[in-house]
């Protein structure tokens, strides 16, 4: 049984906007269109998608905070808003911009609170405790008034909050935002830390794409309410055309540009002496060997692609893309 | 036990739950120990502020010593009010300001709901296995209205030593139910008052008209009010039960206006409704807030 299924899962909000002094006319918004998903046990997901996509909803209707319009939704089995205090106990929710902790308490009390309101036995908790507390190197603010902490620290509290009874699916709705990138590799390195183990389920928000590749091997992007990709982020890179590029730096430059087959010139900077080929089907060693033929080379480099260029590129062009499209590996 | 601080055993999560520990599916609700833990958390909350703790504990009795005094210059002017004397009337400020005070202690916060919504603490509490309306009282319990609470209490209980009451069985346990009733009719117009931001969110001011109009309305005999004004506040919303017809039943009279004696005693059952209408008010406007996300 998967452990997050969602059927035709749709979300609408009515809004009033003001047409004349008194007279306010409704309009019909749909956040989430129609969402068709599987999570499997201890898979990684991350959910991007532009502001407005509809990401923070569908991890709304999922927690139980939202009822969806129309749809289905189950988590561990269960229906979300329903049975939403069930679902509680086996879920953990990070939401970037909120919080779970006591503002004014030191951070020790709420983990101490926690373990009270998910009625968690302490041995378990304590133990929970322990290892988050070296993993996330928690015990120089563990008893430091939470709202005296920096973001990293408090989202390191917020982590650890989310943890100690045990969820098997950990919601994350951008855990990295506004963190320094001292703090960022720590969340990272954590998550994947959890999600090796393979018994959390983790599902990500971000618009950090950083997060997705080194978190997250499926990848779901989400944008006016519909799911324009499901994959692998390789998948992606091969459906929207994105390649890896070979950047040659040679000692002097070349009276004319090279022809490499399988692999155009892109570019050439600085006065001929760095050269840019898009792989497309020749392999990095034989555009090394066509260019070792022609010049002396200094340094070669392979610059992998970037996954913001192609997500942003999905975002400008929805429609391009607005069927579902299912891309396996 | 696991040792704390080592990674991953092989195949098991370094924190979260596995073969070993039981997993929230096992797990029983959890019950009045967690409600006991807000309880501790928000009142050493509010010890971190200790000096403006102490500062604002005096200045809370200023509100409601401010009612009684009013009652008291009052009756500087006049020696009956609505056909009522100093000390029948002190019974009802009595009810009144206790009562007011006390439902104001334990639930008056929740018109804060708009800032809840506001700042996610309202979604923060939906994530959690507890039941939402009694986490909010109890994350924001203002202690500091304690003060208010103990001196209603006081006036209600010189009033009612004063007042010349002929003690019987019933009524020492009228004078026992009827503020307890009026307590929760306070805290049920407080929760169905604020259930109307979840549709319309600078619902705040109707809102106050209601809770404090209806503590100043509950503070004078209803016979000093006009006739449609005491039919729609008195009787339509119920703030007659609150002190003033449970004063005549301690007070032995008749009602002036012509209700049976056994109005008095009316006030657990007017209490009961009251309740059940803002649990009612309180689940629908609930759903329309996960309908709205608003």
């Amino acid at each position: 049984m998967s452990v997050i299924e969602m059927r035709g899962l749709r979300k609408e909000f009515t809004v009033r906007i003001k047409a004349g002094r008194l007279r306010r006319e409704k309009r019909t918004v749909t956040a989430v269109d129609g969402v068709d998903l599987r999570v499997e046990r201890g898979e990684m997901l991350g959910y991007i998608g532009p502001n407005g996509a509809g990401k923070s909803t569908t991890l709304k209707m999922l927690t139980g905070v939202l009822m969806p319009s129309a749809g289905e939704a189950r988590v561990c089995g269960l229906r979300p808003v329903a049975e939403r205090t069930r679902l509680a106990l086996r879920i953990g929710v990070v939401f970037g911009q909120r919080s779970q902790l006591w503002w004014d308490l030191p951070l020790r009390d709420s983990f101490e609170l926690l373990r009270h309101v998910y009625h968690v036995p302490a041995g378990e908790h304590a133990a929970r405790l322990a290892r988050c507390r070296s993993l996330l190197d928690l015990d120089e603010f563990l008893d430091t008034p939470v709202r005296q902490l920096s973001l990293g620290q408090r989202m390191r509290g917020e982590l650890t909050a989310a943890l100690l009874h045990g969820p098997e699916v950990l919601f994350l709705d951008e855990p990295t935002i506004g963190l320094d990138v001292v703090s960022k590799q720590a969340v990272r390195g954590f998550l994947a830390e959890l999600g090796r183990a393979g018994d959390t389920t983790l599902v990500l928000t971000t618009h950090d794409l950083a997060d997705i590749e080194r978190l997250c091997r499926r990848l779901v992007v989400i944008d006016h309410g519909r799911v324009v990709h499901d994959g692998s982020i390789a998948a992606l890179h091969s459906r929207y055309g994105s390649r890896r590029m070979v950047v040659a730096e040679l000692d002097t430059a070349l009276p004319e540009p090279p022809a490499l087959p399988g692999a155009p010139l892109q570019r050439v900077e600085a006065d001929g002496h760095r050269l840019v080929f898009v792989l497309e089907s020749a392999t990095v060693a034989e555009v090394v060997a066509g260019l070792a033929g022609l010049a002396a080379l200094r340094d070669i480099a392979i610059v992998e692609p970037d996954i913001e260029e192609v997500v942003a590129r999905l975002y400008r062009a929805p429609a391009e893309v607005g069927e579902q499209v299912w891309v396996t590996e | 036990m696991a040792e704390p601080g080592t990674l991953t055993d092989p195949g098991r999560s370094a924190v979260a739950s596995g073969p070993v520990w039981p997993s929230g599916a096992d797990r029983r609700p959890p019950g009045l120990a967690a409600y006991r833990a807000l309880l501790g958390a928000q009142a050493r909350s509010q010890a971190a502020y200790r000096a403006s703790f102490v500062v604002d504990l005096v200045g809370n009795v200023g509100a409601t010593v401010f009612d009684v005094v009013t009652v008291l210059v009052l009756f500087g002017v006049t020696r009956e009010l609505g056909g009522f004397t100093l000390r029948e009337t002190l019974v009802i400020v009595g009810l009144s300001s206790f009562a007011f005070a006390t439902a104001d202690l334990l639930v008056g916060n929740i018109e804060r709901l708009p800032r809840y919504v506001r700042t996610g603490l309202f979604d923060a509490v939906l994530v959690r296995p507890l039941a939402a309306l009694p986490q909010l009282l109890l994350m924001d319990l203002p202690l500091r209205k304690v003060s208010r609470a103990v001196f209603g209490l006081a006036v209600l209980v010189v009033a009612l030593a004063s007042a010349g009451i002929q003690w019987t069985p019933g009524r020492v346990a009228l004078a026992v139910v009827a503020p307890l009733a009026a307590v929760v009719f306070f805290g049920s117009v407080f929760v169905t008052t604020a259930t109307v931001s979840f549709y319309w969110i600078d619902s705040g001011e109707l809102a106050n008209s209601v809770t404090y109009g209806g503590r100043d309305f509950t503070s004078y005999p209803v016979t000093v009010y006009g006739s449609w004004f005491r039919a729609l506040f008195a009787y339509g919303m119920g703030f007659a039960f609150v002190s003033y017809h449970p004063a005549l039943a301690l007070l032995g009279r008749a009602d002036p206006l012509g209700l049976p004696g056994w109005v008095g005693w009316a006030a657990p059952g007017v209490a009961v409704v009251a309740a059940a209408i803002a649990t009612l008010a309180w689940r629908v406007g609930i759903r329309h807030y996960r309908s709205t996300g608003s």
